[in-house]
């Protein structure tokens, strides 16, 4: 728990007004940083020689609809160097769009495509948000706790256009 | 030029689609396109409670369903914080290692296929139903055995298996030496496999690369050492990497560890513990199948968690396992209720592939099949 507070207390240093909330459950800390100072708090994250977290391990989004603002995207990151892993969380709001981090961790290209697609929230500045599961001009985004787990065209027949 | 590849290409190792921008035979740029297998497992987990979500793990990396189900015992067993048996949980590494085993021995069998040394697919599949039949007669199941219960294993070990399990892995090792002796020093092996498809260790972190594709650029990192999970600490094992990064690097990795799988499975055999095989907790375990037929309180027990389910904690937890393709971790969010609120996969083959263009831009078209081979993907974990 030493190095988790380490990671923490850095941050805490570096951009005291960008912390939000800081949750520990199962002996895993969840850190709530504000969504507008992501990009720059993951390049401190991963450029400190100290904490050189190199790797994005995951990167998702969770949909707590009703509430507002009703997403949360979590970044899951990990230190070769401390083998440690550390997860930060953003709130984002319906209409509201996140800062790619895909020009830090290429693993983020692939991750955030798969965000975007299944949960409509956008990237900035990210090189080819594209969908990536389902098909281009599909209507929805099926991870949305508003999307019927059948599809909205369940039911209805299917009449091919010849 | 442009040229299509897939989605039904036997090299693809499934439904992968690749556009190939082509200049002469020289690949431009490579674009990937996945989700022809999309099942939308994720979406479909959110409905189901706890229990009922274990059979939907195996059919993710369906050559692996043991440790796919692993990885998501562990989660929920996380959530929960309740402790699992030493006997669980040395049979779970078993199963898991003799997966591993097999899913790398399919791995070689396509791998060696694609580039075209078919003797040694035959081979490959007579040890893989070896494991296949231990698999039916420990679960029942051959390719989606559903064995990991919350809180530990389905059922004990049947009678005369440990004779079995002894005798696939005393004649284990002989087989590996057959696999090299076909492939190793094989000049033309060498020439479709050596310098072919290279990831250098700093992009291979940055494209979150994990398993065996990452351990051959030279990385260390295997979960099973850095997280040790259900008691990998008391196994005596080590981690092979690569040096350059290519796909020979990758196939010498994927022999060893295979080497060290069969070790493992010794070493549970030798030492396995006695006692019960799943927790026991009513609120959350499943009771013994003749109590059930016995006593009206277990066939009520049975009934409440078959149905209702359990209600864990609110929080959220993550929980990962080395995976034959890399690492598989699932990130459960509860809100309280019987249902998970949330359950992510982070599925290692995804990652692994998003790095194939990086690994093919600049080299041969032939030298493609070679590098989708050795980064050992399946897309049924890939589009979920």
């Amino acid at each position: 728990m030493a190095e988790t507070n380490f990671a923490l207390k850095k941050l805490q240093e570096k951009f005291p007004d960008s912390i939000l909330e800081v949750k520990i459950f199962r002996d895993e800390v969840n850190i709530t940083v504000q969504r507008k100072n992501i990009f720059e708090i993951c390049k401190f994250l991963y450029l400190d020689s100290d904490l050189q977290y190199q790797m994005l391990t995951d990167l998702c989004a969770v949909d707590y609809f009703p509430e507002s603002p009703r997403f949360e995207v979590v970044y899951l990151l990990y230190s070769m160097k401390n083998k440690h892993r550390l997860r930060l969380k953003i709130k984002v709001g319906e209409s509201e769009s996140v800062s790619s981090v895909e020009s830090i961790w290429k693993a983020a290209d692939w991750l955030e495509r798969e965000v975007y697609d299944l949960f409509g929230i956008p990237f900035d500045n990210h090189p080819d948000l594209r969908r990536i599961l389902l098909w281009d001009g599909y209507e929805g985004h099926p991870l949305r706790k508003d999307f019927p787990v059948e599809g909205p065209d369940f039911g209805k027949p299917f009449v091919p256009e010849v | 030029m442009t040229i299509n590849m897939g989605p039904q290409h036997p090299a693809t190792h499934g439904v992968l689609r690749l556009v190939l921008e082509l200049d002469g035979e020289v690949i431009v740029k490579a674009v990937p396109h996945i989700g022809h297998l999309h099942r939308g497992v994720e979406k479909l987990a959110e409905s189901k409670t706890y229990h009922q979500v274990i059979p939907l793990t195996d059919r993710l990396d369906y050559t692996n369903a043991m440790g796919n189900n692993l990885g998501y015992v562990l989660a929920v067993e996380k959530l929960l914080g309740i402790e699992v048996p030493k006997r669980a949980q040395y049979l779970r590494v078993m199963m898991a290692e003799l997966q591993r085993i097999a899913a790398h021995l399919i791995w070689l069998g396509t791998h060696a296929l694609d580039i075209g040394a078919m003797t040694l697919l035959f081979y490959n599949f007579r040890e893989r139903e070896e494991i296949l039949k231990i698999f039916e007669e420990v679960a029942g199941g051959r390719l989606t055995p559903t064995y990991m219960r919350i809180g530990g294993v389905s059922k004990d070990l049947p009678d005369g298996i440990t004779d079995k399990i002894k005798d696939f892995v005393q004649a284990f090792p002989d087989h590996v030496k057959e696999y090299e002796t076909l492939l190793t020093k094989n000049v033309i092996w060498l020439n479709r496999t050596k310098g072919v498809g290279i990831i250098s260790k700093e992009d291979a972190i940055n494209w979150g690369m994990t398993g065996p594709s990452l351990r051959g650029s030279g990385v260390k990192y295997d979960v099973r050492k850095a997280f040790p999970y259900s008691s990998y600490d008391e196994f005596d094992f080590d981690i092979p990497i690569g040096s350059v990064g290519d796909v020979y690097d990758r196939y010498i990795v994927r022999l060893r560890e295979m080497g060290w799988s069969n070790a493992i499975v010794e070493q549970t055999l030798e030492r396995l513990p006695k006692g019960p095989f799943i927790a026991n907790d009513p609120r959350i375990t499943l009771p013994p199948k003749e109590d059930v037929m016995g006593d009206i309180a277990s066939l009520i027990r049975q009934f409440k968690i078959v149905s209702e389910g359990f209600q864990p904690p609110k929080g959220e937890v993550y929980a990962s396992v080395e995976a034959s393709k890399g690492e598989l971790g699932y990130y459960l969010v509860s809100d309280g209720s019987n249902r998970p609120l949330r359950m992510r996969i982070r599925p290692p083959s995804f990652l692994n592939l998003s790095a194939l263009p990086k690994m093919i831009e600049g080299s041969l078209i032939a030298d493609v099949i070679s590098a989708i081979g050795s980064i050992d993907i399946v897309l049924g974990e890939i589009d979920r």
